[in-house]
């Protein structure tokens, strides 16, 4: 059996920030794994420890870069990492789900996997829609907002909870082959130990450009325009105490006992 | 003219608040740019939910008699026929949990670009849509350069229309691909309350990530002992296992409305603030003076929660 778990590389604003353009400028941001995709790589290791025979593999889009990420999955046991990449994807403004949806479709075909695992969301651009279009596309079964996993392999049937709004649980079987979104808190996902930090170092991380994937340029045609960025306006019409964290302290009981609580 | 087919949501014999909030954004949307708002209920008690949306601004409203509760293979497909039959501009769509589960399906099956999670919508002969990028740090504007898409609406956003109107109800007929259906809803189960009901609490403090390690737990926990309040949580924390489950606070845990919400090292993300935003004082403590929760704060203290929370809890001592 085969799982392909997709794993992100995405980008985080630090607190004070400037944009350039349509994009936040580069020296604001810090790259770190997808936090969704950590758990989907955590729900696919552990798939592969329970079974014989399971082969784990990552698929990223995402430049040169991304390989140190890359390498944080392949050393807590993924055994081998696809990066697409593309001289045509450095100008994209906005990736969009369709453009996205078309890449990984062409990954699934080269490597025929069972089962694709990828995170509800990417903590970026927050789309939460490309596992689902993924399925679509590929003719697989799918599983949105999965929170605990049960694979029947020789079945051929995931038993999954989803996690609705409002502290509410679906229980639901998927037929496989699937699509499964993975959402934090299924698991605990480990730390990479020293020695899966230095396998990891010999472990294959394929580049694919759109031609090694049977695609062009079209595949990353979009309608989608990103057309303004800002900050959004502070709303903020909070009281805030000033000065040091003790004087802070004490204004803040103030109005806390203003509003009757604690002892007085 | 552009008709918007907008698809309601329900659980468990009850309409979900987005799916008024849809009424109110696909009336807009026909509002700028003339034609008709038609709505989908799939499932469950079509006509007592048709009744409760015969609401100001619906058209018509097509009702799908297929299956009591959600299942994304039938979802997908009525909505798939009812675009097909009705030939609408745009697909409105919850950003829900079940919304994401079945919209990007129906836009990569109708090769419709998809838009998920919009906050704002514009239409003056062309869409344009207002989201959030990098945790709600960002905002921005994204064209919709084609005929037609697939949105989804963020919970919330949008007000809920409640005053009646007269749509026409009409049952939609289909035949399911029953060999489509290829997963199986069999059953809902409710996350265990232990001891504490959070959500009846008068006072809570809550506390997130900012905290970063699980034996600094305590450090809040001895806040909410001083200030005689309840413990609760964001996420990450329930995550990473420093907290039970019903101790979270959010759109996938409980919703509270206390008189006091202290938020100590908590952003303040969506998800987390559909669960808090209720409370009668929201105070916030956090070290990024942008963080999202000044901005739903009553009161705000910009620093590190180290040394503010030992100061507070001597202010109680
Ligand atoms: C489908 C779905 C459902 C979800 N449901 C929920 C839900 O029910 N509830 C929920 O909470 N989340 C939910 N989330 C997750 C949500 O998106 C956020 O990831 C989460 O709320 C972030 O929690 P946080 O604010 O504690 O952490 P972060 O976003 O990491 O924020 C930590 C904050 O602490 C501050 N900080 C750091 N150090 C200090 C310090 N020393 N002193 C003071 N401040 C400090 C930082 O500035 C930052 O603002 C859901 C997500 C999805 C996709």
């Amino acid at each position: 059996m085969k799982v392909l778990v997709t794993v992100k590389e995405v980008a985080e604003v630090e607190e004070d920030f400037q944009l350039d353009g349509l994009r936040v400028a580069e020296q604001y941001l810090d790259y770190d794994l997808n936090e969704w995709d950590e758990y989907a790589v955590e729900a696919a290791v552990q798939i592969a420890e329970e079974n014989d025979d399971v082969e784990v593999v990552s698929a990223t889009i995402g430049p040169e870069r991304s390989e140190e990420t890359i390498r944080m999955a392949l050393a807590k046991g993924v055994d081998r990492a696809i990066r697409v990449w593309d001289d045509a994807l450095e100008d994209v403004d906005l990736l969009d789900v369709g453009a996205k949806t078309r890449l990984l479709s062409a990954v699934v075909e080269e490597e025929e996997p069972d089962l694709v695992l990828t995170g509800v969301q990417a903590n970026d651009d927050s789309f939460g829609a490309t596992g689902v279009s993924l399925a679509s596309a590929i003719d697989f079964e799918w599983a949105a907002v999965v929170n605990d996993l049960d694979l029947d392999i020789d079945g051929a049937v995931a038993n999954v909870r989803r996690e609705l709004e409002g502290g509410v649980e679906e229980l639901t079987e998927v037929d496989l082959p699937a699509v499964l979104t993975i959402q934090t808190g299924i698991n605990e996902p480990r730390y990479a130990s020293l020695r899966g930090i230095r396998q990891a170092q010999s472990k294959e991380i394929k580049p694919m450009a759109l031609s090694d994937l049977g695609l062009d340029g079209a595949a990353l045609e979009s309608d989608l325009v990103l057309t303004d960025m800002y900050e959004p306006e502070t709303e903020s019409e909070a009281t805030y105490f000033e000065g040091g964290a003790g004087e802070q302290a004490a204004e803040l009981a103030t109005v806390l006992r203003e509003k009757g609580v604690g002892a007085q | 003219m552009s008709d918007v087919l907008a698809i309601t949501e329900h659980r468990r014999g009850e309409l979900r608040d987005v799916s008024f909030e849809l009424v109110t954004a696909g009336a807009d949307l026909v509002g700028d740019t003339g034609g008709d708002l038609h709505l989908a209920v799939i499932g469950g008690d079509t006509d007592g939910f048709a009744e409760e949306l015969s609401l100001d601004g619906v058209d018509t409203i097509h009702t799908v008699t297929e299956g009591d509760e959600f299942n994304h293979d039938v979802y997908v497909q009525a909505v798939t026929e009812l675009y097909e039959e009705l030939d609408p501009t745009y697909v409105l769509i919850g950003n829900t949990v079940n919304g994401l589960d079945y919209a990007p399906a129906v836009a990569e099956g109708l090769d419709l670009p998809l838009v998920t999670d919009a906050v704002g919508l514009q239409n003056d002969g062309t869409l344009e849509v207002t989201r959030e990028m990098y945790a709600s740090k960002v905002e921005s504007t994204i064209e919709v350069n084609a005929d037609r898409a697939v949105v989804t609406i963020r919970p919330g956003e949008w007000d809920a229309t409640e005053a009646a109107g007269e749509p026409a109800v009409e049952v939609f007929d289909f035949t399911l691909d029953e060999s489509r259906v290829r997963s199986r809803v069999t059953g809902f189960e409710e996350v265990g309350s232990g001891d504490v009901d959070i959500s009846e609490a008068d006072v809570l403090v809550s506390v997130g990530r900012g905290i970063e390690e699980e034996e600094n737990i305590e450090l809040v926990q001895d806040l909410a002992d001083a200030l005689d309040a309840t413990l609760s949580s964001s996420r990450p924390i329930v995550d990473n296992g420093w907290l039970p489950k019903d101790r979270q606070v959010g759109q996938s845990g409980k919703v509270v409305t206390p008189k006091v919400y202290l938020a100590v090292g908590i952003s303040g993300a969506v998800q987390h603030v559909a669960g808090m935003k209720g409370a009668e004082n929201i105070i916030a403590i956090n070290t990024d003076p942008d963080a999202p929760i000044f901005d739903i704060a009553d009161y705000g203290i910009v620093g590190d929660l180290f040394d503010v929370v030992p100061e507070l809890i001597e202010q109680f001592e």
